[in-house]
């Protein structure tokens, strides 16, 4: 008995050209050309202030809590929901650091791990709502962002409390130290790029090897080549221009370790593989054997603790915990994961797109600003990218 | 009498199967006509082409209506000229009142202000008719099932009705509201409404039916005259089942060995409604090598019970034993049921089997990660081989692994469930309808899987509203109705009549 009908007859497995392969892949490129292209308007526009090492610099710096919050954000969002509080968190945490530094004497590092633990807590309040109370996240941090607005103004009595130690300001504001004695070029961080580069290429050769090995679709070679070759001259080229100014500021290197740490994470362990179960189909999931209620609430402590990061981040580089810290960051947040590809309705997102996200946010920021487009029209224009963005990738999902 | 409704040789086919092939019937003036025939064999699709839900043109034969040739567009377009359908699953809105429901979208509205003085008036009377005492503004979510089903019927009636259509109208109800209803009836049909009664419940439809027309495999069999003499259920029994199934199981040799599964009085209550008894006290057992099937008909309880042993995942005040090989393990979670030996393959393939968005792959593994994971690490390589391997042992067509399920036929689907389960290495797996919605090849394909399965030496459950299914594949069939486990036969004996009277037999009691 022939039991093959029409549609299910084997297709044999062609060599995919780099059109084909650019279309099928559309979203998993499409963000990043946008990133180019978007960098490439305002270098020109700006007369090439943009990619300036110590404009460079700034923009990392401006961005750096955004993108930590982005990681977070992403899994919450691919778990299928969403967090409102962080902006909030932000404000909170840092008040909480100032105090304890400024007013109470205690050391940088016993604050850190502290006010780390702290946001993990207000992480696991919000997440227990959520996860074992059913309560739509959207209200629960909603109601946390109120919370923790107020706990802050209470917290730091309505004034500014500031300044820091030294050793705390460097989470922010210092540089990797040069172990070369290079004068006025950080060989570390050039060293750092180099290394970082032989690592990629090496982990992409091998993962390519072992998907031809296994007869797995792979891109073209060309592209394949090209694409490495893209990525590795933009690391060394960054941070060669890096190193001409004062190299890599710390944030950065915490930034790089957590993206490739939450990359590592949603690409290649069980957690990461069961939080995009959860938010592609819960009842699969939990008929699957896995215990939907605990992820969803990890997914929030994760969030905690890293909006605490964050918080930390912030009040040290402005060196002072004021009230209105991290008001509306949420929203900056969200969208970056959004543009970066994120389904809200959960279960699809990347740990790149969200990093491309936030780094088409902050061009954007930073390229206007130097333009000297006001905050009014800024705003509207980040508004209409980021609903092009989202539009554009539903209608490319559709097809 | 002449006709009211005349439907000639309507066939409907759906991607691969043809679920209605040239089927005739006609409907009397003011006549209650019961329609009847296995799940399956075609009557709700039926009712869908009649009430407009496949619209004209999707379906091929013609529809005669009051002397006129109709092509319904959609429900309003049917409704309008009073055929009105209700379904089984209620559709109205708990939180809204009854006068709400009864004219929802039909307000009784001038340029949209609703005057409630005009709907409450007319619901009273409505409410009259169909013997209901209640207010009109008492919340739906506050009336039994059996209420609800008479606001269901006055809401049809506020829209002039001439016929009307129930599909299983008497399922969730008991004796005596099934009584007001089919009274209920024989008072409308003395106004000279005529209605299409749907019913599993043969007693009921000799009691009330004019005639009845048997359908079988999405063909008509034959029309019984309830006038030209006694109709008894046996010979609407033998009309609906009598078929042959030469060659759509494949064979297989059982070679059955000792006890390896059991449950001991099983029970569980409605995961809202605390003192409604969903599975009542379940005893059954499986051995080695045999596939066991539980006959039933739609909310026996079957998916209920599956579901409540797997994990807990349906109900509250689960309480029972479970005990594989004699020893009494833990199912009080999914995770531990599956760690256990036991896997279930959902009769919902897209709500709870499958993550759709995900590839072949990823949902393969998924309920088995560590199977391919190092201390948290997914081994990408071997997750590939493991989805490969299967791809290829059970024959899934597509171009590679890396396709999203949602892109697969029913059939390759279900194979990917099953080979979820099977990475699981279970020691007994229950399938729920594992051939819904899948075509006549491809359920051949997964019954040859499923004896693979019990040729390996795996315990079998499988719930099957397709009692040939059952017949063709299983060595012993328990009957479920209405929670209970009613009767046990070896496949040597049993047969589709013998089913069917355990199952009217106990419904009557």
């Amino acid at each position: 008995m022939d039991t093959r009908t029409a549609d299910e007859v084997h297709v044999p497995q062609q060599k995919t050209s780099w059109l084909e392969f650019m279309k099928t892949h559309f979203r998993d490129y499409g963000m990043l050309l946008a990133l180019l292209a978007i960098m490439a308007f305002f270098q020109v526009a700006t007369d090439g202030t943009l990619l300036r090492p110590l404009n460079m610099t700034n923009l990392v710096l401006q961005n750096s809590y955004i993108v930590i919050m982005a990681l977070g954000m992403l899994l919450v969002i691919v778990a299928g929901h969403i967090d409102l509080s962080v902006g909030s968190i932000v404000g909170f945490v840092g008040g909480l650091a100032a105090i304890m530094m400024v007013r109470w004497g205690f050391d940088p590092v016993t604050t850190t791990i502290a006010c780390l633990i702290v946001g993990g807590l207000i992480g696991a309040a919000q997440g227990y709502w959520v996860a074992y109370f059913k309560v739509p996240s959207f209200i629960v941090t909603l109601a946390g962002m109120l919370v923790f607005k107020g706990l802050t103004l209470a917290l730091l009595g309505g004034m500014s409390v500031g300044p820091f130690p030294v050793v705390f300001q460097r989470l922010s504001s210092g540089f990797i130290p040069d172990f070369f004695g290079g004068e006025g070029f950080n060989y570390t961080s050039l060293f750092i790029g180099v290394a970082s580069v032989i690592a990629i290429v090496y982990f992409s050769v091998r993962s390519r090897a072992n998907q031809l090995k296994h007869d797995v679709e792979t891109a073209p070679f060309g592209l394949f080549v090209a694409k490495n070759a893209l990525l590795a001259l933009f690391i060394v080229a960054f941070c060669y221009l890096m190193a001409t100014y004062r190299g890599l500021p710390n944030v950065l290197v915490i930034m790089a370790a957590l993206i490739v740490l939450y990359a590592f994470v949603t690409n290649r362990t069980t957690i990461g593989r069961r939080i995009y179960a959860l938010g592609g189909n819960e009842k699969a999931a939990r008929l699957s054997g896995i215990k939907t209620e605990r992820l969803t609430f990890l997914t929030f402590v994760n969030m905690g603790v890293l909006a605490g990061l964050a918080g930390l981040i912030f009040a040290a580089r402005l060196n002072t915990a004021t009230p209105k810290a991290g008001l509306g960051f949420e929203l900056d947040v969200i969208a970056a994961v959004f543009i970066g590809g994120a389904s809200a309705t959960g279960g699809v997102g990347k740990v790149t797109g969200a990093v491309i996200g936030a780094f088409v946010m902050g061009v954007m920021n930073n390229g206007m600003s130097i333009l000297g487009i006001g905050i009014d029209y800024q705003q509207v224009i980040k508004g209409l990218v980021l609903l092009a963005a989202v539009s554009l990738d539903v209608y490319n999902r559709k097809k | 009498m002449n006709a009211i409704l005349e439907m000639r040789g309507i066939t409907k086919t759906f991607p691969g199967v043809k679920a209605l092939d040239n089927v005739n019937i006609t409907v009397k003036a003011g006549e209650i006509h019961a329609l009847v025939g296995e799940n399956g064999a075609g009557k709700s699709t039926l009712m869908k082409v009649l009430s407009g839900v496949y619209p004209h043109g999707s379906y091929s034969g013609e529809i005669v209506y009051e002397g006129q040739e109709r092509r319904f567009k959609d429900i309003a377009d049917s409704e309008e000229l009073g055929i009105i359908i209700i379904h089984q699953e209620l559709a109205l809105v708990p939180l809204l009142s009854i006068a709400e429901n009864i004219f929802l979208g039909n307000e009784q509205a001038t340029y949209g202000v609703i005057d409630w003085s005009v709907a409450f008036a007319r619901t009273k009377q409505l409410l009259k008719m169909v013997g209901l005492n209640e207010s009109p503004e008492t919340l739906v979510t506050n009336i039994g099932v059996g209420k609800q089903q008479l606001v269901e019927i006055a809401k049809a009636l506020s829209k002039k009705v001439k016929l009307l259509i129930l599909d299983e109208p008497t399922a969730s109800l008991n004796e005596k509201d099934s009584d007001a209803l089919l009274n209920l009836l024989l008072q409308f049909k003395a106004q000279g409404i005529s209605s299409i009664l749907i019913s599993h419940k043969l007693n009921e439809i000799t009691k009330v039916a004019d005639s009845i027309t048997v359908l079988r495999d999405g063909t008509t069999v034959e029309t019984l005259d309830c006038h030209a003499g006694e109709i008894s259920e046996d010979r609407i029994i033998r009309g609906m089942v009598g078929r042959t199934m030469a060659d759509r199981y494949p064979k297989r040799q059982s070679r059955i060995g000792k006890t390896i599964f059991q449950v001991e009085n099983w029970s569980t209550y409605h995961p809202l409604h605390s003192n409604v008894q969903v599975v009542k006290n379940v005893n059954l057992n499986i051995r080695r090598g045999e596939i066991v099937g539980i006959a039933g008909l739609m909310g026996a309880g079957r998916t209920e019970f599956a579901m409540s042993l797997f994990g807990r995942s349906y109900g509250q005040h689960t309480s029972g034993r479970v005990l594989l090989h004699g020893k009494e393990i833990d199912v009080s979670s999914v995770e531990k049921a599956v760690g256990n030996g036991i896997a279930y393959a959902t009769e919902d393939r897209k709500t709870y089997g499958l993550v759709l968005e995900e590839d072949i792959r990823k949902n393969i593994s998924l309920a088995n990660l560590k199977g391919v994971a190092k201390n948290f690490v997914i081994d990408d390589i071997r997750e590939l081989a493991v989805a490969n391997d299967y791809r290829g042992k059970m024959r899934i067509r597509s171009p590679n692994v890396f396709q999203e399920t949602v892109n697969l036929s029913g059939g390759n689907q279900q194979k990917v469930v099953l080979s979820k389960w099977l990475f699981s290495n279970p020691e007994i797996l229950i399938l729920d309808e594992p051939t819904r919605g899948i075509d006549v090849g491809a359920k051949y394909e997964i019954y040859t899987i499923i004896n693979g399965l019990a040729d390996a030496g795996k315990g079998v459950l499988m719930i099957s509203s397709e009692m040939p299914e059952l017949l063709g594949m299983c060595d012993r069939i328990y009957v479920m109705n209405e929670g209970s486990l009613i009767a046990e036969l070896d496949v040597a004996e049993a047969s589709q009549e013998k089913i069917m009277h355990a199952i009217v037999k106990s419904g009557r009691r």
